[in-house]
C-alpha cells in the first residue's frame, strides 16, 4: 500500500480547522456559527485520526469516537438554543443577544 | 490510495469553503454533508474504517439530519438570505482573515518539519471494541453520561 506523507493530513486537519474558524468569527447567523463549530470539531477528529493512522495504534480512532459524542451532545443543546431564541427575537441574528434586560 | 486522499481533502477544502461563504443555509449544510463525506474518505484511506463509517452515520446522517429539522422548524426565508447578503460585506473578511492566515502559516511550517511518511495499517472493529471496553471504559461511560446531559438540556431548551 503506497504511503501518504503525515503533514500533509495534519496540513489538511488545520486548514479546515482554520475555515471553521474565519467562520465563527465573521458570520453573524448563529446557525452558521454552529456549523462552523462542527467544522472545527471535525478537523480536531481528522487531526486525531491522521496521528492514529501515523502511530498505527487505535487511541486516536477512539478520541475520535469521543469527539463525536461531543459533537452530538453540542448540536442538540446548540440547535434547542436557536429554537429557543428564534421563538423570543424572531430572527437569528446573534447581535440581539447582546442586548440583556431583565 | 494517495490520489484518493489528495482528491478527497480537494473535495472537503472546496465544500468547506463554500460553507463560510455561502447565504442560503440549506445550501451550507448541503456542502457541509458533502465535505463531512469527503473527511470520512480520508478516513477510510488512513485505515479507519470504522471512523469513517461512524463520520458517515453520524455526522453525515444524524446531526446534519437534525440540523435540517431545526431549519424546516424556523423556516427561514428569503427575508434571511437576504440580511446574510448585506451582513457578508468583503471588508469584514479582511481582518479576521490575515491573522488567521499568520496563524496558519506558523502552523504549516511545524507541520513541514516531520516529513514522515504513514502507511496505513488498517485498525478494525474489533481491536477498537477490545480497547474501548478495556482501558477506555469509563470514557465509554462518561461519554453516554454527557449524551444523556445533552438529551435533557436539548429538551428542556426546546420546548415551549
Amino acid at each position: 500500500m503506497p504511503s501518504i506523507p503525515y503533514e500533509h493530513g495534519l496540513i489538511l486537519a488545520a486548514i479546515l480547522f482554520v475555515c471553521g474558524l474565519i467562520g465563527v468569527l465573521t458570520r453573524r447567523n448563529i446557525v452558521f456559527i454552529l456549523m462552523s463549530l462542527e467544522i472545527m470539531l471535525n478537523a480536531c477528529g481528522l487531526a486525531f485520526v491522521v496521528g492514529s493512522a501515523r502511530w498505527g495504534h487505535a487511541d486516536g480512532q477512539i478520541m475520535f469516537l469521543m469527539i463525536l459524542t461531543l459533537a452530538a451532545a453540542e448540536v442538540a443543546v446548540g440547535l434547542g438554543l436557536i429554537i429557543q431564541m428564534y421563538r423570543r427575537f424572531h430572527t437569528v441574528d446573534i447581535s440581539v443577544l447582546s442586548e440583556m434586560k431583565g | 490510495m494517495m490520489l484518493l486522499f489528495y482528491l478527497a481533502g480537494a473535495v472537503a477544502l472546496i465544500s468547506t469553503v463554500s460553507v463560510i461563504i455561502s447565504t442560503n443555509v440549506v445550501h451550507a449544510l448541503v456542502y457541509l454533508i458533502i465535505s463531512l463525506l469527503a473527511v470520512a474518505v480520508i478516513f477510510f484511506v488512513l485505515g479507519a474504517p470504522f471512523a469513517a463509517m461512524l463520520e458517515a452515520i453520524v455526522y453525515a446522517g444524524a446531526i446534519m439530519v437534525l440540523f435540517l429539522f431545526v431549519m424546516m422548524m424556523l423556516n427561514l426565508g428569503q427575508a434571511t438570505e437576504d440580511e446574510e447578503k448585506a451582513w457578508l460585506r468583503p471588508q469584514l473578511w479582511v481582518g479576521p482573515g490575515l491573522l488567521i492566515l499568520v496563524l496558519l502559516t506558523q502552523l504549516v511550517n511545524v507541520l513541514v518539519t516531520q516529513q514522515v511518511d504513514v502507511v496505513p495499517v488498517e485498525v478494525g472493529v474489533r481491536e477498537l471494541s477490545v480497547l474501548l471496553f478495556g482501558p477506555w471504559l469509563l470514557a465509554v461511560e462518561l461519554a453516554s453520561m454527557l449524551l444523556l446531559a445533552g438529551l435533557i438540556a436539548a429538551y428542556h431548551l426546546a420546548k415551549k
